[in-house]
């Protein structure tokens, strides 16, 4: 076990799948000669040359359909959106052409394909680059969603997605790239997609978070434990497909739940989970769910506003305090 | 300064012209000089029939009457009621798919748009699967999933069917781009209307084509309507091959009635392709004799507008071409109707007979690889 950070995860994961698979390669802007916006990829183009390793214009929908093209006929594509939040240029050819061409071919054309990136809010870029777009791309069947929140599930599920033979959208968190964790060193280390993890378990309140909200339920979670209550901490780590058993399961053993994200809260991921508990486990609730999502507004510039946009402890601390009937 | 003292025509009046009568069109058929025309257009023709023998001469007369018959075919099974949904057809403009992929190999990639029956045909796909799926039966070629605008066939490189105006164009970059990482000598064509010219899709892909030299053929069919808006009311720059020149990206005008011409140039491009690995993009003129789809009446179009260009039918100027280089007679023109007549008689006969897909096939092709989280833990 190596402790490094979020970056350095998804950097060896790409390292060893491009070693693994002539038919890997990554393209995106600034991912080769600039070392990447955000340095994942790193040392990459020295390593595998420009082949491999491919600067793109910006030309988001350009080079996302490309990719797309490249899968169909057998290539193996890793797309980098410097953010998710250009991807929405390229949402032609992620829904239209990758999620839906296995099965408008009636199964001929698969899409191995991942388009990954940092996603969510940074630190005071504003409106367009602070946006986590998990529940359009969870919305598409055939589309697998994934949002890692720590280096060894950062590394182990990235490998599976770019072995996964279905266009798989990696959202990372910008915040987190920084954030250090131990990794095993096995090359052939994965995570399966689909599969929940419990970080923290516990006994009277279950908190669903994904991504960012992952290391803020665990603090609120400590905290919380010194107030008396036991937290169980659920990362779904893949958002489709859901694994909604071992929520459904937390649930029954704990009767309450807060779910956490930073996404808006209209229409979103929370949104779905919250159905889903209700059709499968009403019986087991003792109080309502509740939801702490984003502030439902574009993101302000201002620090001070930006802070009250995105769910802090004091907020998961408050929720779970609520569906406790502490307070 | 003169005073203004004849009112300009009222702007209403105008427009009301402008749409139901385009560009540069005469009132009155004038029919010496269409026939002129197209006989001017039929000895170029002939002209080209250097290098072919009478095999492939026949074999391109016979893939456009495929398609002619099998779009009539269609028109009459969607009244009918056996085709649901949007149906395009593609009479009209047979030679530029037929004349275009007689250019190429069998390994080689084609993508398509929404319009699309004829190209899936040239490409090798059977009248049965493709009238299979324009039906929704389990036998279509895309399992009756795709329809009308989602043929797919992977054995003869066909790649689809594709339904968002200009969405094939990078899909085909990425092809094209597979096989320069390959190091293959495969070329790929890309078909799209004039109107997908519009789409960032279309710039971005061409910029990037020439830039990482990739061996696509950016194929425009410029029908001159994108649905019911012409040309001219869509388009400021309308010499569409002129638009390579922003990209560098080597490009010609191509006659699209004349299936030769479109093979002649398709020729240039893949050998561009296959030997420099360059992209190409060809303007081929062409015209749609039908409405946009089957539920377009067509009436921003005159008559004589599209009597004009009947009198270039590709078929007619062909077969014509054929008779007058004696490759085939009018006895050998009757064989090979009754032939094509068969073959369309059968597929329909074929897809009437297909079972619906089943039920289970409903949530089947969602994924490669399912995945149930419970089967995981």
């Amino acid at each position: 076990m190596a402790t490094i950070t979020i970056r350095e995860a998804l950097n060896q994961a790409i390292r060893e799948e491009l070693a693994r698979d002539e038919k890997v390669f990554i393209m995106g802007e600034e991912v080769a000669a600039y070392d990447g916006a955000y340095k994942v990829t790193k040392g990459l183009l020295h390593e595998f040359g420009p082949k491999r390793v491919i600067d793109t214009p910006i030309t988001e929908l350009g080079f996302a359909g490309l990719g797309v093209g490249a899968a169909m006929v057998g290539l193996r594509p890793i797309v980098e959106f410097m953010t998710f939040n250009f991807s929405i240029l390229a949402t032609d050819q992620i829904i239209n052409s990758a999620a839906k061409m296995l099965y408008m071919s009636g199964g001929q054309f698969k899409i191995p394909i991942v388009f990954r990136g940092p996603g969510g809010s940074a630190f005071q870029v504003s409106s367009q680059h602070s946006q986590a777009l998990e529940s359009w791309y969870a919305y598409f069947p055939g589309l697998k969603v994934v949002m890692p929140s720590t280096p060894a599930d950062a590394k182990g599920l990235l490998k599976s997605a770019i072995r996964d033979d279905d266009p798989v959208v990696f959202i990372e968190q910008e915040r987190m790239y920084g954030n250090k964790g131990e990794v095993p060193d096995d090359p052939d280390f994965t995570i399966p997609l689909g599969v929940a993890d419990i970080k923290r378990e516990g006994t009277d309140v279950t908190i669903v978070a994904r991504s960012l909200m992952v290391p803020v339920a665990l603090k609120a979670a400590e905290q919380l434990e010194q107030q008396g209550v036991s937290c169980e901490v659920i990362d779904p780590r893949t958002i489709r497909p859901l694994d909604i058993d071992t929520i459904v399961e937390s649930v029954k053993k704990t009767n309450r739940v807060v779910l956490a994200e930073e996404s808006h809260p209209i229409c979103g991921v929370n949104a779905e989970l919250s159905a889903e508990i209700m059709e499968r486990a009403f019986d087991y609730l003792d109080a309502p769910i509740k939801r702490v999502s984003g502030a439902d507004v574009p993101m302000p510039y201002a620090k001070n506003l930006e802070n009250l946009a995105v769910p802090d402890v004091a907020r998961i601390v408050a929720a779970v305090r609520e569906v406790a009937y502490l307070d | 300064m003169s005073k203004q003292t004849a009112a300009p025509p009222s702007r209403a009046g105008a427009e009301e012209q402008s749409s139901t009568s385009v560009i540069d069109t005469p009132a009155e058929v004038d029919r010496k000089q269409l026939a002129r025309e197209r006989d001017e257009i039929k000895e170029r023709q002939k002209d080209r029939f250097a290098g072919l023998n009478q095999e492939q001469l026949i074999d391109l007369y016979r893939q456009m009457l495929l398609i002619r018959r099998f779009e009539e075919k269609s028109a009459e099974a969607y009244v009918a009621g056996k085709i649901g949904g949007f149906c395009h057809l593609y009479i009209g403009q047979e030679a530029v798919a037929v004349g275009a992929i007689s250019a190429i190999n069998k390994d080689d990639y084609v993508f398509a748009s929404y319009r699309e029956h004829g190209h899936a045909l040239a490409k090798g796909m059977s009248a049965r699967a493709v009238m299979a799926e324009l039906f929704g039966k389990a036998t279509g070629c895309s399992k009756g999933k795709g329809g009308s605008m989602h043929m797919f066939d992977k054995d003869v490189g066909f790649l689809g069917g594709h339904a968002i105006v200009g969405g094939q164009i990078p899909l085909a970059t990425g092809a094209a781009f597979a096989s320069m990482y390959q190091g293959t000598d495969q070329v790929t064509l890309c078909f799209f209307g004039e109107a997908a010219v519009n789409q960032g899709a279309f710039h971005e892909s061409l910029n990037m084509a020439q830039l990482w030299k990739l061996p696509c053929i950016y194929i425009c069919e410029n029908n001159q309507y994108g649905m019911g808006t012409s040309l001219a009311r869509a388009m400021s720059l309308r010499d569409i091959a002129q638009k390579g020149c922003a990209y560098e990206v080597a490009s010609e005008f191509v006659d699209g009635m004349d299936v030769l011409a479109v093979r002649e140039a398709v020729l240039r491009a893949v050998e561009r392709g296959r030997k420099q690995s360059l992209p190409t993009l060809l303007e081929v003129r062409t015209y749609r004799f039908m409405g946009h789809s089957m539920s377009d009446p067509g009436n921003y179009r005159t008559r004589a507008e599209i009597e004009k260009y009947q009198e270039r039918d590709p078929i007619k100027l062909f077969s014509a071409s054929l008779l007058e280089r004696k490759i085939v007679d009018e006895k050998r023109l009757e064989e090979i109707d009754q032939q094509v007549r068969h073959e369309v008689e059968d597929a329909v006969r074929f897809a009437d007979e297909s079972p619906l897909p089943e039920p289970e096939e409903l949530y089947t092709d969602v994924y490669a690889n399912p995945i149930d989280p419970s089967r995981n833990r």
